[in-house]
């Protein structure tokens, strides 16, 4: 057993340690709004917050992660979908398939913890999740609206 | 069936619920009114489980309104991203004059569809088909259900029905004042008959239609709530991983099941059929690990001997094969071009690619000796259905498929290779629900790719500049010949010629020439093609919308004004094209530094053209500053959705033009992730203008069109850039510092 603090709850998880957090999160924990897209870290559909990092949970083995530290997925990230990233996303209608966008979410809401005022060089950087229904112009508008400038 | 409202799809018993009606429904395509007394006694029936079904009653087949006036529109076509889900409720609300905010949606099964003589039309979600070819059934199911509610009430209030009118989800008498809600009259409304021959709006007098209102399925998509068909769970639920035979064509010659048997968690490993294995476990990471550790021996096949090269090969004898499909002949193009003063020749490729859904294929199966239930992403549930009871080995009465909303399709979720092999495994599991998943790396070396072709372009110039004839041989593969070769006219595939063809409201092509000669020598290869969103308008326009700019760099004139030239009987491409020109400021100076490219085509029933602006660095770094996109639907049903499809499109076209490759080594493909099949980052993306200038009078696809203009228009900004014209796709391969 395996004790992690998801979303301010602990849960007890019974997994092999090499289990990504991913696939605990989803299969063990029974959260599914963190998604597999690529398994290798490279499309970003999987990314959680760590004690408030961005991270891709799909490359980090459960034996990787330390007591106490805080896990936070799309389905914690506020109560009632009302972080700001959230709001501004239903007012743009940002997602189409959607299937990227909790990824898209957890990493915006992540930019703008750190940088409240992001330049589209930030958000460039910080923003390198694939979504192939093509929402970019929209995620980086709502990044925007999210922060209080104009969408 | 599947419900829009949160996790219930995830919820649902394993078994399926199933309507009362549905078993009931012999008969009963006006005698709807049965639907809910049965329905109660239904629920009572069911498993513990299943959620009691609320009663409400059923207008017609396209509509349900609950007492509280709920209106529960029921779809045939699949959400996959594209707003089709909002479009058609939109057509429908229009009709039926209910309110807005009170609209929910849910999809039919294709098992009811069948019950009830194909009630819904068709499933297929392709060929941006979704509002087109169902916007007069789907009005008229909303515009029936509006009358019958009406008379309904006239029926009640014992007045003229001619003196009630819908509003708002009400209906009206006009001379007293009097309403009633929809959700009063609604059982009475079903239990009449339903009116043939209902007349629709003018499109004048519309009020829903042509406006942007938000999407109905956003909110789900912003907390995680929306279950997708990989995050299925049910009681007892096992999940497969499987392996098919990474060269196409061939077998498995052995596995050492034990070598994984007792690792934890695994609890079947199969052969799913000649060509595949799976592990069964309890959860997705312990099969694909156990899978990972399997050791299977293949019987790779005769097709291990193929390569990229041996295809290209293989496509460049092709291009001056003797024999060839035509699909577009005017006058004597051949004589036109040998008599010519002069003659430009260029030769263009276009390479396989896989879709890349960012969901990867899934479906979950309960199977039994008498029963099969599926739930899955499909683009075309019948399809699916019929692909389910071929694999369950049962009639497709004794079969149903519950889709779920896809995280992405692109084409890829029309053919059902991964349910089939789904059902394949579940009936070795028989009474539990098995979910089958692909890893990422199954998604890409088993993918159904764009076709791979090449194009050779002959042009004929008279000495004063003028095109005297024209010949584009398209060499490469069908998609029809692998996917539906029933549908081959005499051997000749007529999709191969998209955007090419001489007339038609589909894709015709957009010049007119005094002799052209478009053929297409079929070079079909082992690695099996499919729809690929745009299909082989992405290659067409490419080799046309380049090669224009070529002739017309050639007889030193502008590319606008020589497309335009001959563009005056194709008054629609041209305005599109004028459009995007007057918008981005042709024939002015762009910004230092920035160079423009232009391209137009017809397609899927819309005419679009893009103009694109571009710069590139002395390292040949390429930035895609601006793009403008011009769109002719005919009717814009939500011109916001139409602007996210145009933005979308931009961003699967230039994914594929500055990356996309799939490459054969050994008989199989290449690329196994995004890492070696890069897509378009944010970084990257353009900024997008969209013009939406719906002419009327038809109805026009948006999905895909857009993506054929994508590439063109980057080339050929390219080109007056840096002189160097690019012929081949992707751009990662390109040498593009200037010539």
């Amino acid at each position: 057993m395996t004790t992690l603090n998801v979303n301010g709850r602990t849960v007890e998880v019974k997994a092999s340690p090499d289990t990504p957090l991913l696939w605990v999160l989803r299969d063990h924990v029974g959260l599914t709004g963190t998604k597999y897209g690529c398994g290798i870290a490279a499309c970003g559909a999987c990314t959680v917050h760590l004690d408030g990092q961005p991270m891709r949970s799909c490359v980090l083995p459960l034996s990787a992660l330390q007591p106490g530290q805080k896990v936070v997925t799309i389905e914690g990230l506020s109560p009632n979908g009302t972080h700001p990233v959230q709001v501004a996303w239903r007012q743009l209608d940002v997602p189409q398939c959607g299937f990227c966008q909790s990824g898209m979410i957890m990493a915006a809401a992540a930019l703008l913890a750190e940088k409240p005022r992001p330049t589209d060089a930030d958000i460039d950087a910080a923003m390198t999740n694939i979504c192939r229904c093509g929402t970019y112009n929209r995620v980086r508008a709502g990044v925007k609206q999210a922060a209080g400038g104009q969408g | 069936m599947s419900t829009r409202t949160g996790s219930t799809a995830a919820t649902r018993a394993a078994r399926p619920s199933r309507r009362g009606f549905v078993k009931a429904s012999a008969g009963l395509v006006v005698g709807f009114h049965l639907a809910p007394r049965l329905a109660g006694a239904q629920a009572a029936a069911q498993p513990p489980a299943a959620p009691a079904r609320p009663t409400r009653p059923e207008i017609n087949a396209w509509v349900a309104i609950a007492p509280d006036d709920t209106v529960t529109i029921r779809m045939a076509r699949s959400e996959m991203g594209q707003g089709t889900r909002t479009g058609l409720a939109q057509l429908l609300a229009e009709e039926l004059e209910c309110d807005w905010a009170r609209i929910r949606t849910e999809y039919v099964t294709p098992g009811e569809s069948l019950a009830r003589q194909r009630a819904w039309g068709a499933f297929l979600t392709a060929g941006s088909q979704g509002i087109r070819q169902s916007q007069d059934y789907v009005r008229r199911g909303g515009a029936t259900a509006r009358v019958m509610l009406v008379q309904a009430a006239a029926n009640a209030w014992g007045v003229p029905v001619a003196e009630c009118s819908a509003r708002q989800g009400t209906v009206v008498h006009g001379p007293s004042g009097r309403t009633v809600r929809f959700g009063q009259v609604a059982e009475a409304a079903g239990r009449l008959e339903v009116p043939k021959d209902v007349p629709l709006k003018d499109p004048k007098d519309w009020k829903l239609i042509g406006r942007s209102v938000p999407r109905l399925d956003t909110a789900d998509k912003t907390t995680g709530r929306l279950v997708y068909g990989a995050d299925l769970t049910m009681p007892g639920m096992l999940v497969a991983v499987p392996r098919e035979c990474p060269v196409f064509g061939g077998k498995v010659k052995s596995f050492d099941a034990a070598a994984v048997q007792g690792r934890p968690g695994v609890r079947h490993v199969l052969k799913v059929n000649d060509t595949a294995v799976a592990v069964v476990a309890d959860t997705f990471w312990q099969a694909k690990t156990a899978l990972d550790a399997l050791p299977v021996e293949w019987d790779f096949g005769p097709n291990r001997a193929e390569s990229s090269q041996a295809i290209e090969a293989r496509l460049r004898e092709g291009l001056d094969a003797a024999e060839a499909f035509v699909g577009n002949q005017v006058g004597d193009a051949r004589a036109a071009i040998a008599g010519a003063a002069r003659r430009i020749e260029a030769v263009y490729s276009y390479p396989f690619q896989n879709h890349a859904p960012m969901e990867p294929m899934n479906a979950t199966v309960l199977w039994t000796a008498d029963r099969c239930d599926v739930w899955c992403p499909t683009q075309n549930g019948e399809a699916a259905l019929a692909a389910t009871a071929q694999a369950a080995g049962l009639p497709q009465t004794a079969c149903d498929v519950h889709r779920m909303d896809l995280g992405g399709g692109f084409g890829r979720r029309t053919t059902h290779d991964w349910l089939i092999q789904a059902v394949r495994i579940a009936r070795q599991v028989p009474g539990r629900p098995v979910k089958t998943m692909w890893t990422r790396e199954e998604d890409m070396v088993q993918g159904r790719y764009h076709p791979v072709t090449m194009c050779k372009l002959t042009a004929g110039l008279t000495d004063k500049g003028e095109l005297a004839g024209l010949h584009m041989r398209i060499s490469g593969q069908s998609i029809l010949s692998f996917v539906f070769p029933n549908a081959l006219q005499q051997g000749r595939d007529p999709v191969q010629f998209q955007g090419l063809n001489a007339s038609g409201a589909e894709s015709a092509i957009g010049y007119t020439f005094p002799n052209l000669l478009i053929d297409h020598a079929m070079r079909n290869t082992h690695v099996p093609p499919h729809f690929w969103r745009g299909v082989n308008h992405n290659q067409n326009a490419i080799y046309l919308e380049c090669f224009m700019d070529e002739i017309a760099h050639a007889v030193g004139m502008d590319p606008l004004a020589f497309r335009r030239r001959h563009m005056q009987a194709h008054p629609k491409h041209l305005a599109v094209l004028d459009a995007v020109a007057a918008r981005i400021g042709w024939g002015t100076p762009p910004p230092p530094g920035v160079h423009r490219g232009i391209a137009q085509q017809m397609g899927f029933g819309s005419y679009v053209a893009a103009a694109a602006e571009v710069s590139v660095d002395a390292k040949g770094a390429l930035k895609i500053h601006r793009i403008v996109a011009a769109t002719d639907c005919g009717v814009a049903v939500n011109p916001q959705q139409i602007e996210m499809q145009v933005e979308g499109s931009f961003v699967y076209g230039l994914s594929a033009l500055l990356y996309g490759a799939c490459t054969v080594k050994d008989g199989a493909i290449e690329q196994r992730n995004f890492d070696t099949y890069n897509v378009l980052r944010m970084n990257e993306m353009p900024k997008v203008e969209t013009i939406v200038m719906p002419s009327g009078g038809f109805w026009g696809g948006v999905g895909e069109p857009t993506i054929m203009v994508a590439a063109p228009a980057v080339l050929n900004a390219i080109f007056a850039a840096t002189g160097r014209r690019i012929r081949s796709v992707p751009l990662k391969d390109q040498d593009l510092r200037r010539a």
